[in-house]
């Protein structure tokens, strides 16, 4: 069983000592090591080539138990956001109001991955203004470091 | 095969006070508001062979068998998925005294939502699988979770917030009429709504269900038995679960279309087992711990098109009097938050005629549990 664990660290400079870190279940596993190479990865079977998310043991159309890990372009749009005020979990109030993006990708439109819209990789939730979020907006993967895991992160593409 | 259309009724109904703060425990609660559902009924305690509530639910079957005095129990059940779960307590019992498997039931919810712990701030216990894809990113709690559905809907099919107010106002307004209600002398204005303070955007406070300590219960028997007890029987007409496929978790973001949520699966089994259609209902109960959840609500029953949910809010139809009275004890936004179980017992008054905002001549009712999550809903007649 997956739990989110919270680090009791002092809080840093960037002020995320304190977000939770994801805590992979054994079908998730592989998307976090992954990232942690710097890679947006999502499940795929192995069999037919159906892409699925979140990852499960086996495959819904095919039902095949084989499965390979899709390497996206880390591309995607916007598809709606929410921007939360307290009460929050401490290290999240501190932060607010920021946002929270969900991205559906290019390449499985079906697939929406929650995450953060920042103004770069290492920049905090809440760096970008709410007022310049829009849903449709073309947004690019990034990845940060937080506790020592790597998580993807989004930042709006250059156009 | 004869299925369960009309086979059982909801023939008592009991209820604690609503408060932030009660100072009794769940247990306690639990009891009262099952003995006063049974004593509403005419029916002893030592005759229920049945019980059914949430999986959520602290109180089990064994504590609360042993302190009301319950007889042998056959049957019992308990339903996932929070507030997804309100409709099927009674479902199941249904069918359980439909087919034979008992003859008494009772269904409860008790909850100390009001003073207790927020669940969302008990990181450990999150739902596992979803859990790692969403809370790390700060979508926390629920209202971010159905703030996302808001946010796209509005873009979608321009709705706007004086829609949520809609909501918002109508379950406010019966609430103003209900004197049981926790906002019973609160009334709302759209000034207020428009300038309180943001829970998660586009989602503001009155957007938000109360926080409620509460229990309530109702008894269901066979439509036989019915005849004979002391209120007027208020018939299950048709009941429904919802777990649409590939769906997932609280909500579900990976699908072709997230804006269809359990409600569209629940209601197709619904009314297909139904005499009536969605013209046919006089008055609803739609589960409400967040104004985005009536318009998601009104088109997956079946009340309007896809996109037109916003819309039909319009014009007072919400109000008594209008299109379709909604949540007339106040609903999980203005009477109390207790996972539905209130709009549930709020049926069977309109049904009685006794409701505190009655709808004249109500015949039937929907009532529905928490969409978003697998869900539930109940067709009730008189
Ligand atoms: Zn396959």
């Amino acid at each position: 069983m997956a739990e989110m664990t919270k680090t009791a660290d002092a809080s840093g400079e960037r002020g995320d000592e304190d977000l939770l870190s994801p805590v992979p279940d054994d079908d998730g596993a592989p998307f976090w090591r992954y990232a942690a190479r710097g890679e947006l990865r999502v499940q795929a079977c192995a069999d037919c080539g159906e892409l699925r998310f979140p990852p499960r043991p086996c495959c819904p159309h095919c039902h095949s138990f084989a499965d390979t890990w899709h390497l996206t372009n880390g591309r995607g749009r916007i598809w709606s956001y929410v921007v939360p005020h307290p009460p929050l979990l401490p290290a999240y109030a501190a932060l607010a109001p920021y946002d929270v993006v969900l991205v559906e990708l290019d390449e499985a439109p079906r697939i929406r991955l929650a995450g953060n819209l920042v103004s770069g990789p290492d920049a905090p939730l809440g760096s970008v203004p709410p007022g310049r979020i829009r849903i449709g907006a073309r947004v690019q993967a990034v990845f940060a470091e937080v506790n020592g895991v790597t998580v993807p992160r989004w930042v709006l593409e250059r156009t | 095969m004869p299925g369960i259309k009309d086979a059982t009724a909801v023939v008592g109904i009991g209820q604690t006070a609503f408060a932030k703060q009660l100072p009794e425990s769940e247990k306690t609660l639990a009891c009262r508001a099952i003995l006063a559902a049974l004593d509403d009924a005419g029916i002893a305690p030592a005759e229920v062979d049945a019980l059914a509530s949430y999986t959520m639910e602290e109180t089990d079957e064994v504590e609360v068998a042993k302190a009301v005095g319950l007889g042998d129990l056959t049957f019992f059940s308990k339903v996932g998925f929070g507030g997804g779960g309100s409709c099927a307590t009674v479902a199941h019992l249904a069918a359980a005294v439909a087919t034979g498997q008992a003859t008494v039931g009772v269904a409860w919810r008790s909850r100390k939502r009001g003073s207790g712990p927020r669940p969302w701030r008990n990181t450990a216990v999150q739902l596992p699988t979803p859990a790692q894809w969403t809370r790390p990113f700060g979508l926390l709690r629920p209202a971010d979770e159905i703030g996302m559905l808001a946010r796209r809907y509005m873009h979608e099919y321009g709705a706007t917030r004086d829609h949520l107010f809609n909501v918002a106002l109508a379950c406010r307004n019966r609430a103003n009429q209900n004197p049981a209600a926790m906002m019973y002398d609160r009334p709302l204005t759209r000034e207020m709504y428009m300038t309180a303070r943001w829970i998660s955007e586009p989602l503001c406070l009155f957007d938000n269900c109360l926080e409620t300590d509460g229990a309530l219960a109702c008894v269901i028997v066979s439509a036989e038995r019915a005849r004979d007890c002391r209120q007027r029987p208020v018939y299950v007409h048709s009941a429904a679960q919802g777990l649409p496929a590939q769906h997932h978790g609280m909500v579900n973001y990976w699908n072709d279309d997230p804006l269809t949520g359990p409600a569209w699966t629940a209601a197709r089994h619904l009314w297909k087992h139904a005499d009536l259609t969605p013209e046919d209902v006089d008055v609803a109960q739609i589960y409400d711990a967040f104004t985005p959840l009536i318009p998601l609500s009104l088109e997956g029953y079946g009340f309007c098109g896809r996109g037109e949910g916003a819309a039909f809010t319009e014009g007072g139809a919400l109000e008594i009097g209008g299109r379709l009275p909604l949540n007339t004890g106040g609903g999980g936004l203005s009477e109390a938050y207790v996972h539905g179980f209130n709009l549930i017992n709020e049926g069977v008054k309109q049904l009685r005629g006794t409701s505190t905002a009655q709808v004249p001549g109500a015949a039937t009712c929907l009532v529905t549990a928490g969409e978003g999550v697998p869900t539930s809903a109940l067709l009730l007649r008189n």
